[in-house]
């Protein structure tokens, strides 16, 4: 005779994240206490995440000290352009993952000092939908959308586009012959994202990176005083 | 697809519960779901289904529960619920609301166990 079974209900109250959630916390800590400002990038295929990486590493690399991690599910081609760039760089390659995990950056981080970083970047892999549900520890994310793809990205991709910090529209050196409507982009950020400071460029002319760079250096300027009054 | 990677997370964390309580066999797990958590429910369940049979739940059952997105309004100073989560504007005011509320969810909220 077996015993009388009874079921009930238990609260729990967990979240599905957490192991993501708490090994991000812990990066963004060591993060703040090495001093290293750090970046996240995500966009579609095809974007220009990679040359936008490789011309921002090349003009920061004068004044501070950078490096990268690079996301991808398969080939280190996108790590090799990027040493190009004279940074230190590793690949994660994610095999069938679509996404970076917390994780993933921690086991990529090991052997590097990050006392000796002022920046390191972390460009995801392509895709706009995965990636937005997983903290990797970043100050500042960026998702880059080009003119070409079409205003009413941020509005087809809302949540990625929400957990963002600031949104990059790239190739604008092809606004004009794609008939880029700025105007109609610009509502389609702030409609998912309201307040979002959106920024142009071009990375294969230079276009808006000088700005780029200055709005980082200030951001992460910002982010010392913020950690000093702390 | 990530929602497979999510299924196994919550199957583990299903394993940790039962663990906990003496290996109490675990019949559903409650889950809320909000629309800026980036998942898609009918996704996260087949990937679910998927998972369990690879797990030692394989009759337990998912039960998820959609959450509105809420945001605050600062110019009516009150709590709104958007129909959309492709225009955080207030339904009343038209004013942009940033300031979510509620809709990031991806959580655990209860199992309900046999003891």
């Amino acid at each position: 005779m077996s015993l009388p079974t009874t079921t009930r209900m238990v609260e729990v109250r967990t979240q599905v994240l957490k192991a993501n959630d708490n090994d991000a916390r812990l990066l963004r800590q060591r993060f703040h206490n090495n001093g290293v400002f750090v970046v996240s990038l995500v966009s579609s295929p095809g974007t220009g995440k990679t040359l936008f990486l490789e011309r921002t590493l090349t003009m920061l690399r004068e004044r501070y000290r950078c490096a990268a991690l690079v996301g991808d599910l398969a080939t280190e081609n996108d790590a090799r352009r990027l040493e190009r760039a004279g940074v230190p760089i590793r690949q994660i390659i994610t095999g069938s993952v679509c996404h970076l995990e917390a994780k993933m950056v921690s086991d990529a981080l090991v052997g590097w000092n990050l006392d000796e970083l002022d920046f390191l970047f972390i460009e995801n892999v392509g895709n706009l939908v995965c990636p937005a549900t997983y903290d990797l520890g970043e100050e500042m994310r960026l998702v880059l959308f080009s003119v070409t793809e079409g205003e009413d990205k941020p509005r087809k991709y809302p949540t990625i586009f929400n957990t963002a910090d600031v949104a990059i529209i790239t190739k604008i050196e092809l606004a004009t012959v794609t008939e880029f409507d700025r105007e109609a982009a610009y509502a389609s950020v702030q409609a998912v994202r309201p307040g979002m400071r959106i920024l142009e460029l071009s990375a294969k002319t230079g276009l808006g990176m000088n700005q780029w760079l200055e709005f980082l250096e200030l951001r992460s300027a910002e982010r010392s005083e913020r950690l000093v009054v702390v | 697809m990530h929602e497979l990677s999510l299924a196994m997370s919550i199957l583990d964390i299903a394993g940790e519960e039962s663990d906990r309580r003496g290996g109490a066999e675990i019949k559903s797990i409650y889950l809320k779901l909000g629309p800026l958590s980036g998942v898609i429910k009918q996704a996260l369940i087949s990937a679910f289904d998927l998972a369990r049979e690879m797990s030692p739940f394989s009759k337990v059952e998912l039960v998820v529960e959609e959450v509105p997105l809420r945001v605050r309004c600062h110019v009516c100073d009150t709590e709104r619920e958007l129909p959309c989560f492709q225009d955080l504007c207030c339904p009343e005011c038209g004013t942009p609301c940033g300031d979510v509320v509620c809709g990031r969810e991806l959580e655990i909220v209860a199992m309900e166990i046999e003891s």
